[in-house]
């Protein structure tokens, strides 16, 4: 994904007109250690010019990784990157200070920041842990105004912020906010009235309050910049009329995902004008409450063919599946198609999915059956990602997928790269035969609902299954296990899984040599997550080696004592290790509940609530 | 000292004090005591984090208690749900036909949450639920000698206001008429829910 800056620019100088913000997930944060450089040049004029050529070579650097090694090679090249680098990732915002990434980095456009670890999206962590964007929209405000993009991932954004974000930066451009929290609509209205070149305002799957304000109505008048306006997680009707307005003088509008309170009927209105669009939410796709009975249907079908580019389709948060045949005009073109809210059965898929050859991403309910997986495989040859998510999430509910589906996708769409799927049985042979299938995966998350579920057919534990994918993926760097697993999957993982980075388990392993395996085993390990399996304090040291090369080590419901969390904080001082504990709890207790442990340049935090205890 | 502590509070109180309520848990805010019916801790040291079954009827007698750490790691599944488990984003709720939401105020809470009403089958679900999510709150204001049903008990009366804009205690209807008019609870100080004419907290019985 990349998007043009504009072209307006008047800094001298100023970065190219290329910002790649590109989400691929390259390893590390800010370099860490000191840079030992050595002065090359003798004579001040020389040196300028190389500065000067450097800094216009590296404008071109983009990769993160990249910029971090050029950034190593001496005290020169150390400045330089840090003048040009224009787009800021931030992965853990706790691993650095704002006022020290400020100070590095004078010149930057664009802020990536993620702030709490995925296991709190579970309800496994307390609210108000933390990740506050206050003090980065502070600093930035007063160091960097001519900051455009901010994109922030699991963070605690405030009114406030919105507020200051908007009137700190005169060019803001876009913002992006992922499963965030700690704002409302009275904050978006403040935010939306005063950033009067906004291109992109993305909400997904965030918490926004509703403070009773019109947001929408907020925008200001005028012909307005909008490229992207996603809004699907906002659980409070919109005001239609201002939207249709704002849909009608944003020319350059190309994503549009609204909430279920936009009805179908309304739907239609907002595509009429906007057929330009190339990625659509479709809202609850089902009429409005108060729509006639003999009202006259409008013409979804010629409204979506009007449709030539778009290329991704979402939303159907209340599908009403007799209208589903409007979509069969863009089937064609889809490359991404997200079912995950729409409660159909295959019977109703096959006509949409049998039309869908150049889809790659596809979300979709398990109310598919293995059967809709079958058309799926059937079809999609180009698939590069599958989710399939459970209408019913419990432990014990009905199954409608199983390793029937998973195998027959596995056999039609070679292409697999990434995979995420619920089910309630699962075979080791399904798994292998994936993994022999699909040879180019790079994330397999697989969820078997029952907590310890073995192979439902052979009754043994999944270890060969899951030994079968670190083995033959030979790229895979994301991987979630289940199921019933034995240490031995561990070992499997240690010994194959030499490229892998996320490693997500719960109530798995025997003994804390699975732990050690994977610890000792996985060089490129950064973002480990455990929950409920045995592993406890002897484990947690065979990991003292690589902590350092770590985002960040989650073990919840395991087998840790303080004294274990207190000798790795003794032996390594960069970390930060976090003991949380649930609110009610007064006692420093022997064992721990939650350990969250982290590199950072700054030691322990100083807004950490009273359930933290940093050792 | 502090691991004598620990295995102490894992052993069943056998001497008939009601030690239940005093017992420290590793739960989160956000998770009930479960008690089995010998008034025995579920594994409240190791093992995992359970709320209440919410299948009636469906006692589950076979998990173990949590003295032993290797045992309550690997303890037999249970029908009740994890926190957390399976790792799905909670208020995504995907392919609902019908969600109502609505907002749940606690008198002196500094937020507000919201609960789906679509996932109760009864009062006493959505009051244990309730439960478990102010349970943090209102631990911190009292001190922690006995955890306090802040529900059905002494402090708070949930009430809600229902089409009419009335407010009106939680319990008086049948289940299935309060959720179509419920619009949003509120869990009232007793003290101010004078004017709601009830002195006493209300009974709901377990097949409301």
């Amino acid at each position: 994904m990349s998007e043009q800056m504009s072209d307006d620019d008047e800094r001298q100088q100023s970065p190219p007109s290329d910002l790649d913000f590109t989400s691929n997930k390259a390893r590390t944060c800010i370099v860490t250690g000191s840079v030992s450089g050595h002065t090359e040049f003798q004579s001040p004029y020389p040196d300028q010019v190389l500065e000067n050529v450097l800094e216009n070579v590296l404008h071109f650097l983009t990769s993160r990784r990249d910029r971090n090694t050029a950034s190593l090679v001496c005290k020169s090249w150390y400045r330089v990157e840090a003048l040009t680098r224009s787009e800021l990732f931030i992965g853990n915002c706790y691993a650095v200070s704002p006022a020290r990434a400020t100070a590095r980095f004078t010149r930057v456009r664009a802020l990536h920041l993620k702030g709490r670890p995925r296991f709190a999206d579970f309800n496994l962590m307390p609210p108000d842990w933390g990740a506050h964007f206050n003090p980065w929209v502070l600093a930035f405000a007063k160091a960097c105004p001519w900051l455009e993009k901010v994109y922030l991932k699991r963070m605690s954004v405030t009114d406030d912020d919105l507020a200051t974000l908007a009137e700190s930066f005169l060019g803001f451009k876009e913002l992006v906010l992922v499963c965030c929290d700690g704002f409302g609509t009275g904050g978006l209205s403040i935010f939306v009235s005063k950033c009067r070149k906004l291109k992109v305002l993305d909400l997904i799957e965030s918490e926004v309050s509703d403070d009773e304000t019109d947001w929408i109505l907020c925008f200001p008048e005028g012909e307005s910049h909008l490229e992207s306006l996603i809004f699907d997680c906002v659980e409070y009707p919109i005001n239609f009329e201002a939207l249709e307005r704002l849909v009608a003088r944003s020319p350059s509008l190309k994503k549009l995902k609204l909430n279920r309170y936009v009805s179908i009927g309304q739907l239609y209105r907002l595509m009429v004008q906007a057929p330009q669009l190339t990625h659509l939410g479709t809202g609850s796709f089902s009429p409005s409450e108060i729509a006639g009975q003999g009202d006259q249907e409008p013409d979804y079908v010629t409204a979506f063919a009007a449709c030539k580019s778009l290329v991704c389709l979402s939303g159907f948060r209340e599908i009403i599946p007799d209208y589903l045949p409007a979509i069969y005009p863009i089937c064609a073109n889809l490359t991404s198609l997200n079912f995950s809210y729409a409660n159909i059965t295959a019977e109703q898929l096959k006509p949409i999915i049998s039309n869908c050859h150049k889809l790659q991403v596809f979300w979709v309910l398990d109310s598919i059956c293995d059967e809709g997986l079958q058309a799926v495989a059937a079809t999609c040859k180009e698939l590069r990602e599958l989710r399939v998510f459970p209408v019913d999430a419990r432990e014990d509910s009905d199954g409608p997928v199983s390793e029937v589906g998973f195998q027959a996708i596995s056999e039609g769409c070679r292409k697999l790269q990434s995979i995420l799927y619920f089910c309630q049985r699962m075979t080791n042979a399904a798994v292998i035969a994936m993994s022999r299938n699909c040879p180019d995966l790079v994330v397999f998350r697989l969820c078997i609902m029952g907590r310890h579920r073995p192979d439902h057919v052979t009754g043994e534990p999944m270890d060969d299954g899951f030994g079968a994918i670190v083995m033959n993926c030979k790229k895979l760097t994301r991987l979630a296990v289940s199921g019933l697993l034995t240490d031995k999957a561990f070992d499997y993982i240690g010994r194959y899984g030499k490229l892998v980075r996320t490693l997500s388990v719960a109530f798995a392993g025997d003994s804390d040599m699975a732990l050690k395996y994977v610890l000792e085993g996985c060089p490129q390990l950064q973002k480990l997550e455990i929950r409920d399996s045995p592993f406890g304090d002897a484990a947690l040291c065979s990991g003292l080696h690589h902590y350092y090369n770590m985002r960040f080590l989650w073990m919840s419901s395991c087998r840790l004592t303080y004294q274990g969390c207190q000798q790795i904080a003794r032996a390594m001082p960069r970390l930060v290790v976090e003991v949380i504990r649930s609110a009610d709890e007064e006692e420093m207790d022997v064992c721990v509940q939650t350990l969250y442990m982290y590199r950072s340049l700054e030691g322990p935090r100083n807004d950490a609530p009273k359930f933290v205890t940093i050792l | 000292m502090s691991s004598e502590n620990g295995k102490r509070l894992l052993e069943t109180d056998a001497g008939g004090l009601n030690f239940e309520a005093t017992e420290l848990t590793l739960g989160l805010p956000g998770e009930p005591r479960v008690t089995s019916d010998g008034g025995a801790k579920l594994g409240s040291k190791r093992g995992f984090s359970e709320t209440v079954d919410l299948k009636l009827g469906d006692n589950n007698q076979e998990v173990k208690l949590g003295h032993s750490l290797q045992e309550a790691a690997k303890s037999p599944v249970s029908k009740t749900q994890v926190v957390g488990w399976p790792p799905v984003r909670g208020f995504a709720r995907r392919g609902k036909k019908s969600c109502k939401y609505v907002k749940v105020a606690v008198d002196g809470a500094p937020y507000l949450r919201k609960v789906d009403l679509e996932i109760y089958n009864s009062y006493q679900q959505l009051l244990t639920s309730l439960e478990d999510m102010f349970s943090c709150f209102t631990i911190r204001n009292y001190l922690n000698e006995k955890k306090i049903d802040q529900v059905n008990g002494i402090e708070y009366m949930p009430t809600y206001e229902d089409k009419d804009g009335d407010w009106m205690l939680v319990g008086d209807v049948p289940w299935q008429m309060f959720v179509e008019s419920c619009k949003r609870l509120r869990l009232m100080k007793s003290s101010e829910a004078v004017g709601l004419g009830l002195k006493t907290a209300p009974k709901y019985s377990s097949t409301n």
